[in-house]
């Protein structure tokens, strides 16, 4: 039983990493441009593919298609930005909420029409496979692996965002968008880059995800609530609070799905509802 | 997370729209719209039950628009009461009451109940907690409607609703035409009644709470109690068009509940036109209509050309059909129809 416990935990910290890693894009735009973001999921589904397609059609280690993925999916998150999402900061939720679940629809059809509605499958290296002892405890290999990738990319993103001046003006810019421009901050560059990173983080995370959360062209509807609660629980903005609700969320499920497997994701939606009465602003969030 | 008067600073051109108090008075555009659907009863005999569908989808839509348009609560979950009360007539046919008016009030009761005790779960929060409380009571519905088969019927549905005559003489059947007199009176009844809320005193303290909920206090408005009420009222009437689909069609399905249901419910409203009543049936119409003839084609298409359709009313048509065709009215020289 205490195994079993340990065990869950461990597989329940290392889905909630996965949920941080690309849910935390999403809360820092979130917090930054206050736009309600449903198509989040689609930019860890677009890293999820190219992870897929690199290693299927040319043949590259998984390893060395995480980067790209990253890349292709920050490609496509800027040039979404720009183009679209930029035009939408000032509009009501109602409007970003109607946009973001059309972008949604567009990605989940256009990715059957190219790809089939299946599953796609993962070869992961031979290392990453099995069980490891740790501890005295056997873990999945690759799990391990997941949650050495998001303790490192947290740490990278939180030095980031306190040690270098682009950090600086990210924290600016969240803090109050209009006086940070009249300090000369270019809110609206700083509004990109946080997009595109937002967005590269969630297509490496789509990657890594594909053992463990699957990946179809459904992706992003089946998930999306998921990534919403990381940001509505933790509070939009704050990296502290997304990593203490992703944990939260990850435990519970696993737990849940474990020992009552009967009741199903009624657990998650009932936690949802009570932490969201709670904590109307997040467990770390400010107060407007 | 969100600055409440942020959706008033968004909206500026609202107020000068509508300088005016609301009128009850019936225009001659109206009488002219509500003449469409006995016209269709007449022209298209073969479409009755999709008619029927869509009134009733319609009357779901203007109960969205109640709280959305009016009061500017965003839910993803509306289907929670939609689903309430199908099951509530489904169950109460299955168990031998079949009186169809009766049934309805006990499905908008139902409705009610549901709609009341977690408004005060909603009403509170920022747009993003509400759209996360409402989607989530909606899941927890869905969730505990699946896990007890021996009531709900499970995933399989509730099958086995045998309905008594509507007033005694007009029995269900096949081609839909009591579905559809049936459907198209419980809509216009309870349509009257929305439109003589929404255009009462108290539809327009709703109005303020949704340009301004910081102000509404100042004047004396009870902000909390007001969203409460129009939040059970739309919740009732959510109830009794669930109760008109399981009446209807003689089946509760599991998917009354489901998440697709909410959205695709507030995308029709979106599509035609928030905070006007008439904006939900235009566009349950054109939603309905154009899924039924596009799925057929290709499901796949039709979901990426909803999705485009969505982002390009976003970004160029704001206020859906009835808001174009009244840009294009003013552009005209005439007055708002």
């Amino acid at each position: 039983m205490i195994g079993n416990l340990a065990g869950v935990l461990f597989d329940g910290i290392a889905y909630g990493s996965l949920l941080f890693i690309i849910s935390i894009g999403l809360s820092v735009t979130m917090g930054l441009m206050n736009f309600v973001n449903l198509a989040h999921g689609a930019f860890a589904m677009v890293g999820g593919y190219a992870c897929v397609l690199l290693m299927t059609r040319a043949g590259l280690p998984f390893l060395a298609t995480l980067p790209v993925a990253f890349l292709v999916a920050a490609a496509a998150g800027i040039v979404l930005e720009r183009t679209l999402y930029q035009r939408l900061y000032k509009a009501t939720h109602l409007d970003q909420v109607m946009f973001s679940i059309g972008l949604v629809f567009m990605a989940v059809a256009a990715t059957t029409f190219f790809f089939g509605p299946s599953q796609q499958p993962v070869r992961l290296p031979d290392f990453l496979r099995g069980q490891v002892r740790v501890l005295g405890l056997d873990v999945g290999a690759y799990r391990l692996f997941l949650i050495g990738t998001v303790i490192v990319a947290t740490i990278a993103l939180h030095m980031m965002l306190v040690r270098t001046r682009f950090g600086a003006q990210v924290r600016a810019s969240v803090d109050n968008a209009v006086a940070s421009a009249g300090l000369g901050i270019n809110v609206n560059r700083v509004f990109g880059v946080t997009f595109a990173l937002g967005s590269g983080l969630a297509g490496l995370g789509g990657g890594l995800g594909i053992d463990v959360l699957g990946l179809d062209p459904t992706f992003p509807l089946k998930y999306m609530v998921y990534f919403l609660l990381v940001v509505a629980i933790g509070g939009a903005g704050t990296i502290k609070g997304g990593l203490l609700a992703a944990m939260i969320l990850g435990i519970c499920d696993v737990a849940g799905k474990y020992y009552v497997p009967q009741i199903g994701s009624f657990i998650i939606y009932f936690l949802m509802v009570v932490l969201m009465i709670a904590f109307p602003a997040g467990l770390y969030g400010r107060r407007v | 997370m969100t600055e409440p008067g942020g959706a008033s600073a968004a909206m500026p051109t609202r107020t000068s729209i509508e300088p005016q108090l609301p009128t009850d008075r019936w225009r001659a555009i109206e009488f002219a719209f509500w003449l469409v659907p006995v016209a269709v009863f007449f022209l298209f005999p073969n479409h009755r039950v999709l008619g029927s569908q869509v009134l009733i989808t319609g009357l779901f839509a203007v109960t969205l628009d109640l709280i959305l348009g009016y009061a500017g609560i965003v839910s993803l979950g509306h289907a929670a009461f939609f689903g309430v009360g199908a099951y509530a007539a489904g169950l109460l046919a299955v168990h031998g009451w079949g009186e169809p008016l009766s049934g309805l009030a006990v499905a908008g009761a139902a409705g009610a109940l549901v709609g009341f005790v977690t408004s005060f779960l909603v009403v509170r929060g920022s747009d993003l907690a509400r759209l996360m409380v409402t989607m989530g009571i909606g899941l927890m519905l869905f969730e505990a409607a699946n896990q007890v088969p021996s009531i709900t019927g499970g995933a399989d549905g509730l099958s086995g609703v045998t309905m008594g005559k509507v007033l005694g003489r007009f029995a269900f059947d096949l081609t839909g035409t009591t579905a559809y007199v049936y459907s198209l009176g419980v809509l216009f009844v309870l349509f009257v009644v929305a439109r003589r809320i929404v255009s009462s005193p108290f539809g327009l303290s709703l109005r303020g709470v949704r340009e301004n909920v910081r102000r509404m206090p100042a004047i004396g408005a009870p902000v909390t109690r007001r969203l409460i009420a129009i939040y059970t009222v739309s919740a009732a009437m959510a109830g009794v068009a669930g109760g008109l689909l399981a009446q209807t069609t003689q089946f509760v399905g599991l998917d009354v509940f489901g998440f697709p249901r909410s959205a695709d419910l507030m995308i029709m409203l979106v599509l035609g036109g928030t905070g006007r009543l008439y904006g939900g049936l235009v566009g349950a119409t054109v939603f309905m209509v154009a899924h039924h003839y596009l799925s057929d084609v290709n499901p796949l298409y039709w979901q990426f050309w909803l999705g485009l359709l969505l982002v390009v009313v976003v970004m160029f048509a704001r206020g859906g059909i009835l808001g174009a065709l009244d840009g294009f009215a003013k552009r005209f020289g005439r007055t708002r129809p």
